[in-house]
C-alpha cells in the first residue's frame, strides 16, 4: 500500500519537475509558474470552491470509466456520454419550462440517464454482437455526440435572441440546480457522494460486483466459471454512460444554465487519467478528481499571469499518466526485484 | 454525377487519404510486432508540429517532413519506454500519449497559429500524368503522395519476404517460440514501435506541410483514431490499408465538397460522416470474428521469466 502511494506521489512530483523544466527551457520563470499554479488552485476559499465545482463532472465521468476498466472494457467514450447527457437534460429543460423544480429536475436526470445510457449501450451491443473494438467505437461516438450537440445549438435549439451566438435559451429557474448555503457549490456534489457510495458497496458487498471484478481479472476463466460476461459488459457500459450523462446534466443545469459548445471541456478524457491515477478505487477517484480539477483551475491562472497556453495542462495530464504507468512496474515487480538482488 | 465531377473527387480522395495511409501503415508495422499503439492521434499531432516548425525554420519542406517523422518516432519511443521497459498497460499508455502529444503540439504551436510555412505543391508526374483518368487521379499531386505509393509495397515485401520481417511477425504471434529460436523479442518490438512511429509522424507532417501549409490547433481531427480502425479493416495487410485510406479520403473530400456547394445540410451533421463511417466499417470488418486475424499477442507485454 505505501509503495503504491509513494509511486503515485513520485509520479506526480516527477511530472511537475519535467513541466517546470519545460517552462525553464522556454525561458519562462519555472518556479514562479509552479507557485502560480498551486496558489491559483488551492490558495483561497474561492479557488478551492472552483476546484470542487470542476471536480464534480470529472468525478462522475471517472467513476463510470473505472467501473468499465474493472472489467477490462476500455470505455473512452465518457466525453460523448457526457455530451449526450447534457443534450438529454437540456431537452427536458427546454421542452418543459413551466414545470416546477420538484418534477423538472428528476425529469432532466431521467433524460440524461436515458441518453447517456444509450450512448454507452450501443458500443456494448456492437462489442458483444459483432466484436467491434470498443475503444474505437466509443471514441468515434465522442466525435459524433459533440457534433450532434453543436448541430443542436447552431440549429434547431439556437436561442432566437442570441445575435448569432451558438447557445440555447437560458433554462427556467426551476431547471437550475441550486447552490449550497452561501457557497458557489451546487447540489450536484451530493450526487457524487451517493454514486460513489453505491459503486463502492456494489463492488464490496454484492455478488454481481464480485463477479465483475473476477471477470475483469481473467475473462476466459470467468467464461469457464459461467459468469455472465456479456451481461456484465452491458451493465458496465450502461453504468458508465449514465454516470457520465449525469455529469453532463450537472454541468448544463448548475454550472452553465443552458446548452452551449463550451460545455465540452474535455472532462471525459481527464476522467481516464483520474481513474488510472486512483487505481480505479472510488475514494481515491475523489482525491484524484480534486487534484486534476486543481490543475485546471491553476492553469487558468498560469494562462492569465504568465501567458502560458492552456494546452500546457494537457501536457501535464499526459505526463502524470505516463509516469504512473511506468511507476506501476515498481509495484508489480517489488518482490522479484529483492529476490534477484 | 458525371466524369467531370468524379475525377476531381477521386483525386481529392487520394490527397486526403494520404495522411491516414501513412499513419495506418505505421500502426500495422507496430501491431505486427505485438504492440498496440493507441497514441497515433497524439503522434500525428506532434509530427505535424515538428514538420511545420522545422520546415519554417530551415525553409526546406523536406527537412520538415523528415523532422515530422523523427518527432513521431520520439513520441513512439515514450510508448516503447512505458510498455517495453516498464511493462505498463499498452492501452492506457497509448491514451496517455494521445493526451500528451496533442497537448505538446498545441502548446508549442500556440505562437504559430495561423502562420504559413514552405510546403509541398502538386506537380504533374512525368509521363504517368498523361494517362487518361488514372493520371488525373493519381499523378497530379505533391511529392509526398508519390512517396506514399511506394511505402505499402516496401512494407509488404519487408513483412512477407525478408528475414527481419518474418522475425517481427513471429514476435507478434508467438514470442515464446521466437525467443526459443534465439531472437530477442524486445528488440523486434522496438523496431516495430519506432518505425511505426516514424510513419505516423510522416502522416502528421503531411497534414501541415502539404494538406494545409498552415498551422492550426486540432489539425489531425481524429485521423489518428481512424487509422487505428483502418488497421482492423485492412486485416493488418498493407494493400488493403491503401483501399481503406482512400475510402476515408473520399468521404472527407466528398463532405467538404458538399459543404462548399452550400448543400442544405448543416455542417455539423456532414462532419459526422467520417466518424460514423469508421464505426460502420469497423462493424463490417469485425463481423463473425473476422477481426481475429490480429497478431496473436497484440497488446500483451512480454513478461520476464526466471
Amino acid at each position: 500500500m505505501w509503495i503504491a502511494c509513494s509511486v503515485t506521489l513520485g509520479a506526480i512530483f516527477l511530472s511537475l519537475a519535467i513541466s517546470a523544466l519545460m517552462l525553464a527551457l522556454q525561458g519562462k520563470p519555472a518556479l514562479e509558474g509552479m507557485e502560480v499554479l498551486f496558489k491559483g488552485a488551492f490558495g483561497s476559499r474561492w479557488s478551492m470552491e472552483d476546484c470542487l465545482i470542476k471536480a464534480v463532472p470529472i468525478y462522475m465521468c471517472s467513476l463510470g470509466v473505472a467501473v468499465a476498466f474493472r472489467l477490462q472494457i476500455w470505455n473512452i467514450g465518457a466525453e460523448g456520454q457526457y455530451a449526450m447527457g447534457a443534450v438529454g437534460a437540456s431537452w427536458a429543460a427546454l421542452a418543459f419550462p413551466d414545470l416546477p423544480a420538484m418534477t423538472l429536475i428528476p425529469l432532466m436526470m431521467a433524460a440524461a440517464f436515458v441518453c447517456g445510457g444509450i450512448w454507452g449501450l450501443i458500443p456494448a451491443f456492437l462489442k458483444i454482437r459483432v466484436r467491434a473494438n470498443e475503444i474505437i467505437v466509443t471514441l468515434m461516438f465522442n466525435y459524433i455526440a459533440i457534433l450532434f450537440l453543436e448541430y443542436l445549438v447552431y440549429g434547431p435549439w439556437k436561442d432566437p435572441s442570441s445575435f448569432g451566438f451558438p447557445f440555447t435559451r437560458e433554462f427556467s429557474p426551476a431547471a437550475v440546480l441550486g447552490r449550497i448555503g452561501n457557497t458557489n457549490l451546487n447540489y450536484g456534489i451530493f450526487l457524487c457522494f451517493f454514486c460513489g457510495l453505491a459503486i463502492w458497496i456494489f463492488f464490496r458487498y454484492t455478488r454481481l460486483g464480485y463477479e465483475l471484478v473476477a471477470s475483469g481479472e481473467n475473462v476466459r476463466a470467468a467464461q469457464y466459471a459461467r459468469l455472465p460476461y456479456e451481461r456484465l459488459v452491458f451493465l458496465v457500459m450502461a453504468v458508465s454512460g449514465i454516470l457520465a450523462g449525469w455529469a453532463g446534466f450537472i454541468e448544463a443545469s448548475a454550472t452553465i444554465g443552458r446548452l452551449q459548445p463550451s460545455i465540452m471541456a474535455g472532462y471525459g478524457y481527464t476522467a481516464i487519467v483520474v481513474a488510472w491515477l486512483a487505481r480505479l478505487n472510488p475514494l481515491n477517484i475523489g482525491l484524484a478528481s480534486f487534484l486534476l480539477a486543481g490543475l485546471r483551475v491553476g492553469m487558468e491562472n498560469l494562462q492569465l499571469d504568465l501567458q502560458i497556453p492552456a494546452a500546457f495542462g494537457q501536457i501535464m495530464e499526459g505526463l502524470v499518466l505516463l509516469m504512473v504507468l511506468a511507476g506501476d512496474f515498481f509495484i508489480r515487480y517489488q518482490v522479484s526485484l529483492r529476490k534477484t538482488k | 454525377m458525371n466524369q467531370d465531377m468524379l475525377i476531381p473527387l477521386f483525386a481529392a480522395a487520394v490527397v486526403s487519404g494520404t495522411p491516414i495511409l501513412y499513419a495506418t501503415l505505421g500502426e500495422i508495422l507496430t501491431e505486427k510486432s505485438g504492440i498496440l499503439n493507441l497514441g497515433v492521434e497524439g503522434i500525428m499531432m506532434f509530427g505535424a508540429f515538428c514538420g511545420f516548425f522545422f520546415a519554417k525554420m530551415t525553409g526546406n519542406p523536406m527537412t520538415g517532413f523528415l523532422a515530422g517523422g523523427l518527432g513521431g518516432m520520439t513520441l513512439a519511443g515514450i510508448h516503447g519506454l512505458v510498455c517495453l521497459v516498464f511493462r505498463g498497460n499498452q492501452v492506457v499508455s497509448g491514451l496517455a500519449l494521445t493526451i500528451f502529444g496533442t497537448g505538446l503540439a498545441n502548446y508549442l504551436g500556440t505562437p504559430l497559429v495561423g502562420r504559413t510555412c514552405p510546403g509541398f505543391s502538386p506537380f504533374d508526374f512525368p509521363l504517368l500524368s498523361f494517362i487518361p483518368i488514372i493520371g488525373d487521379i493519381f499523378f497530379k499531386h505533391d511529392l509526398l503522395v508519390y512517396i506514399s505509393y511506394i511505402i505499402p509495397v516496401l512494407i509488404w515485401i519487408f513483412l512477407k519476404y525478408t528475414r527481419w520481417g518474418l522475425r517481427l511477425r513471429s514476435v507478434g504471434e508467438y514470442p515464446d517460440a521466437a525467443e526459443a529460436a534465439g531472437l530477442k523479442a524486445i528488440h523486434y518490438r522496438w523496431i516495430g514501435i519506432l518505425s511505426g512511429g516514424f510513419l505516423m509522424g510522416l502522416g502528421g507532417a503531411y497534414l501541415s506541410l502539404a494538406y494545409t501549409h498552415l498551422w492550426s490547433t486540432g489539425l489531425s481531427a481524429g485521423r489518428g483514431w481512424i487509422a487505428v480502425a483502418l488497421v482492423i479493416f485492412a486485416f493488418w495487410h498493407p494493400g488493403r490499408a491503401v483501399a481503406g485510406a482512400y475510402l476515408f479520403g473520399g468521404v472527407m473530400a466528398f463532405q467538404f465538397r458538399l459543404q462548399a456547394m452550400g448543400a442544405n445540410l448543416p455542417s455539423s451533421l456532414l462532419m459526422m460522416l467520417p466518424y460514423a463511417l469508421t464505426v460502420i466499417v469497423l462493424v463490417f470488418s469485425s463481423w463473425k470474428g473476422r477481426g481475429d486475424e490480429a497478431p496473436a499477442v497484440l497488446g500483451i507485454n512480454i513478461e520476464p521469466r526466471e
